[in-house]
């Protein structure tokens, strides 16, 4: 296979692939992403592959093993192209009847998505209720592309950023460009990525390093993860026009080694794309070189945090430093190092293909553009969403999410993960962005949208929080090392019936202290689940301190509060 | 050289330097345990804090010790918010360590006497603040103890923890840089005793060939032989009857 040496070599192989393949032909989708592999799809997958080959039927039907959907709630879904027939919870038994009406272009009514609301079954995926609201730029491809055929990408028209991008602009307007569109951060910051690029292009010293932060540890969160397994190309496509605009070679993608899969398909990515001249040296014959190797995290959530995440790639312990110089001047080795998350890298090539004009038209003033969430907990439709910034809570909880299962009553959103705070229904109509989380007390973090029911207890959950930060605290700073174990002492105390009256003051006090005193921002945001509970829920908290009473039900020490039903 | 203002007064530094150094060179303390000159600052303890005003106006709490000094800088090195923020933070010192003398006074001096909370045992006095290790890689180059585990299960190490570490020459250059005494060095019969936290190591002095003290141990004077190319003969004797 040789190497493509140009943009029109490029093009010419990109139209011989979609000239192979036919656009009315029926082709078979099924997603294997996380939540379809938890209901099995790989063995559907399987018994598709078996049973086209008994019948014979390639020619007639192709098959594609895809990434994730974000439908998670309803797998194993498979999808039939080119119409978009949309078939949750395909069971192995369903296979052969599903191959032989595909083919014949029939619909099996009783394998339909059914609307719990209105009854009627509903046939094609975009008009699924789920979906329906969805701005679906970067997690969109998922469907069509198997992640470990390039061609399937370059069908889809990846890779044409890169050129762009390589042959018809110069650095200085890819990072502009990046710049204008106000793209933010996708990983928990929210810093504009133009100007953390901007920064490292402009720092002196070489070589200059690209990262990947692929360590998403915050719990709940997995749309890296999809993106990885499911997309691995778009995000490396973001990357080498980053090291282009930036002037970097050499890159990484650090993955939490808790996700083999990840691993093994953005390697099989990086190995199709380098045979194709799209990676490594001479990249499309520009005389541009960028490798990029893949590193394993060691199962330490601190190693998301951009210093410790550089410290760990060096061999050494993962731990942070103090970011009063920022890693883009001196990052990896000293060096200046660009750090972005998995969805930021993969924001990228959107914005050269369709300009910062087109995506800055989407989502609000301070917050362009898209945001994919993992919408979990006391939810219906469990899975990956992705919204463009500015639809309000309600919208996703209650119109893609479907709303609380089992008659139960919404009581409150955690966003942010373990850096984040709690959002009660008071403020369901605030619209997602930035800002407008923090406001309330909470942020947008990685993207995790825990939702909370009336049998969650809201001092549970934020001990919950602070334990599982105690955990992973790395203990080089005094403030979080000590100061999470006492808060976690401090709300035991008040979950088994022995809070005291100072408790809250004492939280809010021991809270203030981490904020402000951290070292990095694991031990400065811990506070927010307590602080933001204490907020919205006092009473709460009051109930188990005061009366030893839990409302939820949920704190088995203490008598359940006499529930009014 | 850079200009800034420290408390109202100003002062002028070498570009590089943290705000902390500065302030020392012009006499004004700042509180801290882990930053000693000899060695890379390391922000553990947290107690060095300023509060900062940029050039550009930003307005921050830093510690000291890290943060380079900046034309035009304002830093305050005292007012409530720091005071507050110092007695939260060794009141969860004096929690970790309530059996260190070190920590009682400075906490006696910040107005906390009783942390609110249960106190730890067995820590031994460690403050975590790693100097040891630190001077024991940096400044010694030998890396023989090192900080294991994380979080609260902190502590200072020999490798997997034994009453040895083989790149240790028993300088007992933890034992001086300890700012709590949580090290000790016990010279006695012919015997270097190395009490770390959790360990300990014992080591062979040797005799001054001139006037018979102890004054050195075996690995010791190996390393010195190592890092100076000196003959071996030099280190037959001690420094006081070296000509």
């Amino acid at each position: 296979m040789a190497k493509l040496k140009s943009v029109e070599e490029l093009e010419a192989l990109r139209k011989k692939i979609v000239s192979q393949r036919d656009p009315k032909k029926t082709c078979i989708t099924i997603c294997s992403g996380t939540g379809c592999h938890a209901h099995g799809s790989e063995k559907v997958a399987a018994a598709f592959r078996e049973e086209i080959a008994r019948r014979d039927l390639a020619s007639e039907v192709d098959f594609r093993v895809t990434g994730c959907h974000g439908f998670c709630e309803q797998g194993p879904l498979v999808v039939i192209k080119p119409d978009n027939v949309f078939y949750p919870g395909v069971k192995t038994r369903d296979v052969p009847a599903i191959i032989v009406n595909a083919r014949d272009k029939n619909i099996i009514q009783r394998l339909l998505f059914t609307d719990q609301k209105t009854g009627e079954k509903i046939t094609y995926e975009h008009d699924v209720p789920f979906y329906k609201k969805q701005k679906r730029l970067v997690f969109g491809n998922n469907g069509l592309i198997d992640p470990a055929v390039i061609e399937d990408y370059i069908a889809v028209g990846g890779y044409a950023a890169l050129a762009r991008a390589l042959f018809g602009m110069k650095p200085d307007a890819v990072i502009e460009e990046v710049t204008r569109a106000g793209l933010r951060g996708r990983g928990g910051g929210g810093f504009p990525t133009g100007v953390k690029w901007s920064t490292t292009r402009n720092a002196p010293g070489e070589p200059k390093y690209l990262i990947c932060n692929a360590d998403e540890g915050d719990p709940g969160a997995y749309m890296d993860r999809s993106l990885v397994e499911g997309n691995p190309h778009s995000v490396l496509e973001g990357m080498i026009i980053g090291a282009y605009a930036m002037g970097s070679h050499e890159g990484f993608v650090y993955v939490r080694n808790e996700y083999p899969l990840a691993v093994k398909n953005m390697q099989t990515a990086i190995e199709a794309a380098e045979k194709r001249g799209l990676l490594g040296k001479n990249i499309l014959g520009s005389g541009f070189d960028f490798s990029v190797r893949i590193n394993r995290g060691g199962g330490a959530f601190i190693c998301g945090e951009s210093t410790a995440l550089m410290a760990s790639l060096e061999g050494q312990v993962g731990e942070p430093r103090a970011k009063y110089v920022h890693t883009a001047v001196e990052g990896l080795w000293g060096k200046p190092t660009n750090l972005n998350n998995v969805e930021t890298w993969a924001n990228v090539p959107l914005i050269i293909n369709n300009g910062a004009d087109w995506y800055s038209q989407i989502g609000t003033r301070n917050s362009k553009g898209t945001k994919i969430f993992s919408l979990v907990g006391k939810i219906k439709n469990t899975g990956l969403v992705e919204v463009p910034m500015g639809i309000t809570l309600r919208e996703i909880i209650y119109e893609i999410g479907g709303g609380i299962p089992g008659g139960k009553k919404f009581k409150a959103v955690q966003t942010g993960g373990p850096s984040g705070g709690v959002i009660p229904e008071s403020h369901l109509d605030l619209t997602v962005d930035f800002d407008e989380l923090t406001k309330v007390g909470s942020m947008m973090g990685s993207g995790g949208m825990i939702v909370m029911d009336e049998d969650t207890c809201m001092v549970d959950m934020a001990k919950y929080f602070v334990s599982f930060l105690e955990g992973e605290s790395c203990g080089k700073c005094l403030p979080c090392r000590e100061g999470l174990q006492r808060m976690r002492e401090i709300l035991d105390r008040i979950t088994e019936g022995e809070g005291r009256n100072s408790d809250i003051r004492f939280l809010e006090e021991l809270s203030a202290t981490l904020m402000e005193t951290s070292l990095c921002a694991l031990g400065s945001t811990a506070p927010n689940p307590v602080l933001s509970t204490i907020r919205y829920f006092r009473k709460e908290y009051e109930a188990h301190i005061r009366d030893k009473k839990c409302p939820a039900g949920v704190c088995k020490k203490l008598k359940r509060a006499a529930a009014v039903k | 050289m850079v200009t800034l203002t420290i408390n109202g007064r100003k002062i002028t530094a070498e570009e590089g330097t943290s705000v902390r150094a500065a302030a020392a060179d012009n006499n004004i303390h700042i509180l801290g345990l882990c930053d000693e000159e000899a060695v890379a600052p390391y922000g553990a303890c947290r107690l060095c804090l300023v509060e900062i005003t940029t050039a550009r106006g930003r307005k921050r709490l830093v510690t000291s010790c890290l943060y380079p000094v900046e034309e035009g800088l304002e830093v305050v090195t005292e007012n409530e918010k720091i005071r507050q923020h110092r007695r939260v933070l060794i009141e969860l010192l004096l929690g970790r360590c309530p059996d260190s003398e070190k920590i009682q006074k400075i906490a006696r001096g910040l107005g906390v006497n009783k942390p609110r909370f249960p106190l730890h045992e067995g820590n031994n006095k460690c403050i975590l603040c790693a100097l040891c290790t630190r001077v024991c890689r940096e400044v010694v180059g030998v890396s023989a103890i090192s900080l294991t585990n994380r979080g609260v299960e902190r502590m200072m190490s020999t490798p997997f923890g034994e009453d040895y570490s083989e790149a240790c020459i028993g300088c007992g250059s933890c034992a001086y840089v300890c700012p709590t005494d949580a090290i000790h060095m016990i010279d006695r019969g012919g015997k270097r005793l190395i009490q770390w936290p959790h360990s300990e190591m014992t080591h062979k002095l040797v005799k001054c060939k001139v006037c018979g003290m102890y004054w050195a141990t075996e690995k010791e004077i190996a390393h010195m032989i190592k890092i100076s190319g000196e003959k071996p003969e030099h280190f037959e004797t001690c420094p006081a009857c070296r000509d």
